[in-house]
């Protein structure tokens, strides 16, 4: 791409690519939760999808989205219409929302788990938010992670300790729906772009950022992935995009958004 | 009919073993001057169920909690709310732990007197694993399979309000009233606390009644508590006290609860109120940005 940056860090690099995931989306909430999420939500309406629908994080939808983090005193949101808490479960049951978000685990067969770790149940080692709205948004919209430190403690060998959300799983496809009903999109990390459009939904790599390799990825997975001869890497931010992104975060809160705040191209 | 009373009155209604819905959410809105009314009583064996913050964390660490329904407990900026984390890794409590939008049906159908509402949301997940007491249902209209979230009858509500007249009329001006309509609607005795006590001429302007979100039949008791919702936010008057919840939260570690409680409770609110540095400095604290 002839207007492709050179220099940009990790986290801008992450946000051009989770952005990718709500490029064909069309005219639904994205929901894009934690400050590289959101920004990949905002930079894709701001660009190639201005049909997205866009919360301010609290209780409005916007027709432009927020800048992040303090605003002038004068600063006037573009609100389009009211979105509290109770009416989200309106447009989410709908299934027109993308929502991508960070859970603690997530599994081989894309489920999730944003409630415990370890122990038993009722006494669980480290006890996390909760199942929060995972499990109604993983039945009803589509889904995309977002992973700041891709390890195999996120991507683990078993189950998830605690299911939140549903995923690929035959022993768990409730009567009557198919595995194809459930509609995990994109899985950004630190590391790579993935998907489950592997043979039987399996996990798939579908681009290495710059500097990375397949074996790096499937060594810090805890689970085979599919991984094809050739994987291309994940295209570098523009010039323009980046240019959105600074616009869009100008507290540079994406900067502490990956450990270090290494730049994009690693060698 | 007027349903004014104390804090402290109010409380003596909720007796021990009871089902106590909380409004609000996270650190936004809590009905936290009765609940510290709570912290202040002998009630014990409390089933809660609330869109959770400092409110869950408080009563658990207390000993207040026998069993708690929630999708959540966080302080937002503090993710993870450490009272309710201790009490979860002690083994202390018993849970029913659902999907946010669940606990919006399970109010729903109370508030409806419906057995449960169908939906699809928790199928597939550990939240009916753990939950044995959920059904899962087959429809009379296809073939798929359903989940039959019960009903979640409230013995008491709890809820904070920006104003309120006499007679229970509650207006909610902040951008969002959250569940709240559900919480009063879903209880027998729905006990409102309010930053603000208003004549009920204040309401004959249509653009304030629209921020009315229930009937008065469904509020029992109106407390007047100005800062009632301290330390969690009231927008647009006050926002939460980060400086105040990163105390809170680091008693946790060092203290415990009664230390933070022989620290700020008091012995009533315009006790607490001085411990925490005054009215005023709570309604000067300035609201989040999101």
């Amino acid at each position: 791409m002839s207007n492709a940056a050179t220099e940009y860090t990790l986290a801008e690099l992450c946000i051009v690519a989770s952005a990718e995931a709500f490029r064909y989306d069309g005219e639904v909430l994205a929901t894009g939760i934690g400050v590289i999420p959101r920004l990949a939500a905002s930079l894709a309406m701001k660009t190639f999808n201005p049909d997205l629908m866009m919360t301010d994080s609290e209780s409005f939808l916007l027709s432009e989205p927020n800048p992040l983090g303090e605003r002038p005193a004068d600063f006037q949101p573009a609100t389009e219409t009211w979105m509290g808490f109770s009416r989200i479960f309106d447009n989410v049951w709908s299934g027109k929302r993308h929502a991508m978000l960070g859970p603690t685990q997530i599994d081989r067969f894309g489920q999730s788990n944003t409630s415990a770790l370890g122990g038993t149940y009722a006494q669980p080692k480290v006890m996390m938010l909760g199942a929060r709205g995972f499990p109604g948004n993983s039945i009803s919209h589509p889904n995309s992670f977002f992973v700041p430190g891709h390890n195999d403690r996120v991507f683990l060998a078993g189950e998830c300790d605690y299911v939140s959300s549903v995923g690929y799983n035959p022993a768990r496809l409730p009567k009557g729906h198919a595995l194809d009903d459930i509609d995990i999109r994109r899985v950004i990390t630190d590391l790579c772009v993935m998907d489950f459009g592997g043979p039987e939904h399996q996990l798939r790599l579908l681009s290495l950022h710059p500097g990375v390799t397949a074996e790096q990825v499937q060594e810090n997975t805890g689970f085979a992935l599919c991984i094809g001869d050739s994987v291309p890497t994940t295209p570098a931010p523009t010039v323009e995009q980046l240019a959105i992104i600074a616009a869009l975060d100008p507290h540079n809160q994406r900067a502490s958004q990956i450990a270090g705040n290494p730049p994009g191209k690693r060698s | 009919m007027d349903k004014r009373m104390s804090a402290r009155e109010a409380v003596a209604q909720i007796e021990d073993g009871m089902t106590v819905g909380i409004g609000g959410w996270g650190p936004r809105r809590k009905p936290m001057a009765l609940v510290r009314e709570i912290l202040r009583s002998d009630l014990k064996d409390l089933t809660v169920v609330s869109y959770g913050g400092a409110d869950v964390g408080m009563l658990c660490a207390a000993g207040k909690v026998k069993k708690l329904v929630f999708a959540f407990v966080s302080l937002d900026f503090i993710p993870l709310e450490p009272y309710f984390r201790q009490a979860r890794q002690s083994g202390a409590i018993e849970v029913m732990e659902i999907d946010e939008g669940m606990l919006l049906l399970g109010l729903r159908a109370a508030a409806w007197s419906l057995p449960f509402m169908p939906t699809e949301v928790g199928l597939g997940t550990d939240v009916l694993t753990h939950n044995p007491q959920i059904k899962i249902i087959d429809s009379p209209y296809d073939d798929k399979e359903w989940v039959a979230m019960p009903a979640l009858p409230l013995d008491v509500s709890l809820i904070h309000v920006d104003r309120a007249d006499f007679r229970g009329v509650c207006q909610i001006a902040g951008p969002d009233h959250y569940m709240d309509d559900w919480f009063a609607r879903a209880a027998n005795n729905t006990i409102v606390s309010c930053d603000e006590l208003v004549d009920t001429d204040f309401f004959h302007d249509p653009a304030r009644a629209r921020e009315v979100f229930w009937e008065r039949s469904a509020t029992s008791a109106i407390v007047e508590a100005p800062g009632g919702a301290h330390p969690s936010s009231c927008s647009p008057r006050y926002g939460f006290d980060v400086a105040h919840f990163k105390a809170y939260a680091a008693s946790a570690k060092d203290g415990g609860i009664n230390a933070y409680m022989e620290q700020y409770l008091g012995a009533d609110e315009a006790e607490y109120q001085r411990n925490v540095g005054g009215l005023e400095a709570i309604t000067s604290l300035a609201l989040p940005t999101y």
